[in-house]
This record gives structure tokens, sequence and C-alpha cells, in this order.
């Protein structure tokens, strides 16, 4: 089974950085920059998992967010939200609207596979969206992810 | 009003002073040795004839008796009293306070004063950390490339198989964002070096702009002459203004002060007040311009020219305070809200409605003034912008008005004033249907 994975972010170093890691670990993986298409793009592409940033040009994620969990057809879509503000504020936001998990950026890239997958084996809203927080618990994750070393089909 | 004042314990230091004994001071203002004791031990209240009587016996003003400098001394530590559960059971003595311990009562406002303005830095800060607008991009875009770098790298050094052409891509795209990382921490760190000077000063530009000017006396000499300087000079050249917008906020000022002295010269307002007494409404007619540049010129004239001195408030559309010059007798309220019975608030609700009544202000010294007050819209980016008001209220005092002829208020219009204060918390009108939160004054009964 394609597992399909939307990345709605504007910057475009980190598009490819995820984009490249999303896609040897056997992700189809498409991309959208802008926030006030980003609700189109979703519904257009379909996707088993939203990557969603927060500070989007037009549009803030937090706004998407909310108009996802309106809407029937999106409102069990799992959705990992990205922000460089690492704020409690902006925490409790997007836990308020329903977020499923939540990642401060800078991120470690095995965090990200951990999180999508996770999200993709087990569906629907996950009340523990703690991704781990404090480097040391980055570094548990990225430890962990060293010795499973996913290797892709993609070269 | 029957609060205790110091009037008496000034009467005392006067008269030791002057080497006089009680009883031969009690004797020639006509009472007993033992009211005057009374009397100088703030026990009794004095006023009308007598204070004169005993000020003409002491070759001292009225005014320094009853006023004395200690009175801005017991507002400020009246204020300090009521956010503190202690300090405020003490308030019936405060006066007695400050009069017998003058050194300490400084001591106190100082620190006070200090504590203030310390928060006031701790807010502008925080205030900053969470709503500057600049600051929150550039950490934003900081952590945004930090984000980019951290990831790339990851792929560059846990990826085995990488080949050449992803590679160079992903070093590629390192170097751009450490290039861009670079010159975002530069901004940021240029950008809190020069927010770590004048702004953190603890005054607000308004304070320090208040302090300039009554420094000067409300009154810019330079610019009543023929060929005045250009305000950004004098401006430059005046130590007490540091932060930018108290520089920018007094230029305003002394331009708008020329514009009026331009319209109503120096030598031709005294003439004025000669025949007119301070009267705006017969002095704008004679001039031919409109009452809030005759507020501002009248209060902007020389001590001399007036035979007194007026006070002057200005507020925005919001009510806020936007300038000051306090007058004996007529305390303005430093750091919180103020009387919503203000003339000022009634023209401000009807513009371009003229407003006079004679006030009498709540206080230790209730004073009684004149006030004339008026709102006026103006359209600054024409009549597509937004809508911007200004209220003036200027502050006649009551004997200033009754020492001209033309401006002697009737009695008619004197006998009952509208009663006002400074600010509810140190308001001591208990039933005043205006008021916004209960009085600490109020409890002294």
């Amino acid at each position: 089974m394609i597992k399909r994975i939307l990345l709605v972010e504007d910057e475009p170093n980190i598009i490819e950085a995820i984009r490249f890691i999303l896609s040897r670990d056997g992700w189809h993986v498409t991309t959208h920059s802008d926030g006030t298409t980003a609700l189109e793009a979703i519904g257009r592409t379909g996707p088993d998992v939203l990557v969603l940033d927060v500070m989007l040009p037009g549009r803030s994620g937090f706004d998407i967010l909310r108009d996802l969990r309106a809407d029937p057809a999106t409102s069990d879509l799992p959705v990992l939200m990205l922000t460089a503000k690492g704020q409690a504020r902006d925490r409790e936001q997007a836990e308020r609207y329903g977020v499923t998990r939540f990642m401060t950026k800078p991120f470690a890239n095995s965090d990200v596979l951990a999180a999508v997958n996770a999200m993709h084996a087990a569906p629907g809203r996950d009340a523990a969206t703690e991704e781990g927080s404090g480097a040391a618990a980055d570094e548990r994750a990225e430890g962990r992810a060293v010795l499973r070393s996913p290797v892709g089909r993609e070269g | 009003m029957a609060r205790p004042s110091l009037t008496g314990s000034r009467i005392r230091e006067r008269r030791l002073v002057l080497g006089r004994r009680q009883a031969d001071l009690a004797r020639a203002v006509g009472i007993s040795p033992s009211y005057l004791n009374l009397i100088e031990h703030n026990r009794r209240r004095i006023g009308g004839k007598l204070v004169q009587a005993i000020a003409a016996e002491l070759k001292v003003d009225v005014a320094q008796l009853t006023e004395g400098a200690e009175a801005a001394l017991v507002n400020i530590l009246r204020e300090a009293a009521a956010d503190h559960r202690a300090g405020s059971e003490d308030l019936p003595r405060l006066e007695e306070f400050v009069g017998r311990f003058p050194g300490l009562a400084q001591l106190l406002a100082d620190t006070r004063r200090r504590a203030l303005s310390l928060e006031r830095t701790v807010e502008v800060l925080s205030d900053r950390m969470t709503h500057d607008p600049f600051l929150s991009a550039s950490l934003h875009d900081i952590l945004s490339t930090i984000t980019a770098i951290r990831s790339t790298a990851g792929i560059l050094v846990e990826t085995d198989d990488l080949d050449t052409e992803w590679r160079d891509r992903f070093h590629r795209n390192i170097a751009e964002e450490s290039r861009r990382l670079a010159e975002s921490a530069e901004g940021l760190v240029s950008y809190l070096d020069a927010a770590a000077s004048a702004e953190f000063a603890g005054q607000t530009p308004q304070e320090e702009l208040d302090l300039w000017l009554s420094e000067r006396g409300y009154h810019a000499p330079e610019m009543e002459r023929a060929l005045p300087p250009d305000p950004e000079d004098v401006v430059a050249r005046a130590d007490g203004l540091r932060s930018r917008a108290a520089r920018e906020m007094a230029v305003r000022w002394l331009r708008r002060t020329r514009q009026d002295a331009e319209h109503m010269p120096l030598a031709r307002m005294r003439e004025a007040v000669a025949e007119h007494g301070v009267d705006p409404a017969a002095i704008s007619a004679r001039f031919g311009v409109d009452l809030p540049a005759v507020f501002r010129r009248l209060a902007a004239l020389p001590e001399d020219a007036l035979g007194g001195i007026v006070g002057l408030v200005a507020c925005d559309g919001s009510g806020t305070l936007t300038f000051r010059k306090p007058v004996t007798g007529f305390a303005l309220p430093r750091y919180s809200a103020a009387c919503p019975l203000w003339p000022l608030y009634e023209a401000l609700s009807r513009p371009m409605a003229p407003v006079r009544h004679v006030v009498e202000v709540a206080g230790r010294a209730p004073g009684l003034f004149v006030a004339y007050a008026l709102c006026r819209p103006a359209q600054p980016v024409g009549f597509g912008g937004p809508q911007v008001l200004e209220a003036l209220m200027l502050l006649v005092p009551l004997d200033l008005a009754d020492a001209h002829p033309a401006t002697a208020v009737p009695e008619t219009l004197r006998t009952a004033p509208l009663a006002v204060g400074t600010s509810c918390r140190i308001c001591p009108r208990p039933a005043c249907a205006a008021r916004r939160e209960p009085s600490i004054m109020a409890e002294l009964g």
C-alpha cells in the first residue's frame, strides 16, 4: 500500500530535506507552500498523513487545522504540526484545535519519521501528542532511529 | 474634606524659624495660645481669614503655608500606601508622617518611583519578547534555518548510500542556510544592541516630556522671538529628552507653540489678557483663532502675563491624557486614569460643543477652578481617513478668574460647583455616581 503524505511548509530547504527522508522511507510525498490554498491542496491530494507548519504565508496553520477538523471528510486526518515557536501557548492552541501530534523546530529527522509512521499505523486522534521534548529525548529518539536505520528504495 | 492637613506643622516651623513665641503669635492674630497650639499640631483645621492673618504675621504667602512642598510627596505616598495592606492602615497619619520625617518620606517616595520605573522596564522588555514583530520574525527565521541545517546535516551523516548528485545538492543547501543564519544572527545582535539604550530608561516618553516641560515652566521663550530656532535643534540640546519618542513629542509641542505664538504674539496677548482677563472666548474672537489654540496659548504664557498659572490637560479619543500642565490645587493623576467627571470628558463626548464649569477638586486643599473644555475632531489624512479627536481642558483658578472684572464668576455659578476628583482610587467622595473602583479615601470616613 502506498503511504501518501502532504507536506505544507514554506522553507524550500526544509521541504527538500523532509521530502528526501520521507521518500527514502517509502512515502509518496507531495508538498505545498501556500497557506491560503492549503485546504484545496489537501482535498486534491487526499493524503494519509498531513505535516503542517504553523507559520505559513497567507494563512496560519492553526486556521487550516481548525477548518480540517470541522470538515467530516478530514476530521480524522492525522496531522503533525510543526512550529518554530516552541511556546506552550502554541502547543495548547494546536491541541485545542485537535492536532494529532506536535513537533517543535529544529527537529531530528528520525523524530519526524517516527511520528508520521506512528500516526499512519494508528490513525485517528492520538491523545498523547508528546513527541519527547528537550535535547535528551531528541537524542534517545535519534539513537533508536540509527539502530533501525531504515533503508529506502530511492537512491 | 475634614482631613488633617500639614498647615499647622508649617506654621510652627515658620514661627520657630522667625524665633517667635507661640503666645506672641496667637495674640497677634487674636486667638488663644492653646488654640494655636492645637492648630500647630494639626489637630484643628485652619482656613480663611485666620490663615491669611498668620501668613501675614509670619511674612509668607498663604499658599506656602497651605500647600507646601509636601503636597506632591503626600500624593505619591498615598498612591503607594493604597496598594499596601499595612500601609493603608496608616493612611490617616500619612501627612503627619511626611511633616515629621520629610527625609524618610522622600526616601520612600523615591523608592516607590524607582520600583515603578523598574516595573515598567520589565514590562517593556517582556512586551518586546512577546509582541515585538522584529524579534519574533527574527527568531522564527533563525529556528527555520537551523531546522533546515539540522535536517540536511542529518541526511548527510546518516545516509550511507547517498549518491553524489544528492550529496552536492545538500551541501549547497547547508552552505546557503548557514549564510542566512549568520545574517539573521548579526541582524538580531545589532537590533538588541540598539534597543538596549534609551527605550529602557524606565521613564515613559510622556514622563520625560512632562519633566522637561515642567522645568521650563511650560513656556518656550525662544519660540516667541521673531526668528525662532529650529525646534529640532532646541530638542537636540535638551538633556532630559533621551528617548526618540519624547524628542518627537517635544518637537511637536514646540512647533505648535510657535504656530500659536504667530497667531497670538506675546505683546498682543498681554494686552488681550489685560482687557479681557483669562477669557478664552473673548481672546478667540479678538484674534480670530479657534478655542483649542487659545487654551494652548494661555497655558504657554509666562506667569507674569497672566497674573497667575493656568493648567491644561489634553486627551485623545480614548480618554488617555496626552498633555498635562498641572496647576496648584488640581492634582493630575500620575499613573492611573483620570476622574471621569472632568469637563474634559464631557467635551470629548460632545465634539465641538464648548463646556464650562466651576469645578471643585476633592483633595487635601480643595480648589475651585473655572474649567473650559472643547473637543475638536480632525481629519489628518483627509475625509477618507479616520477621524481623530482631541479634547482640551483649561483650568483657571477661581481667584485668577475673579481678579478681572470681565471673568469674575457670578454667584449663581459658584454656589454649586461640579464635584470632581483626581482619580477614583485616591478620591474622597464616597458617593460619587461615576466611581469606577472603590476609594481608599472613602474608608477613612
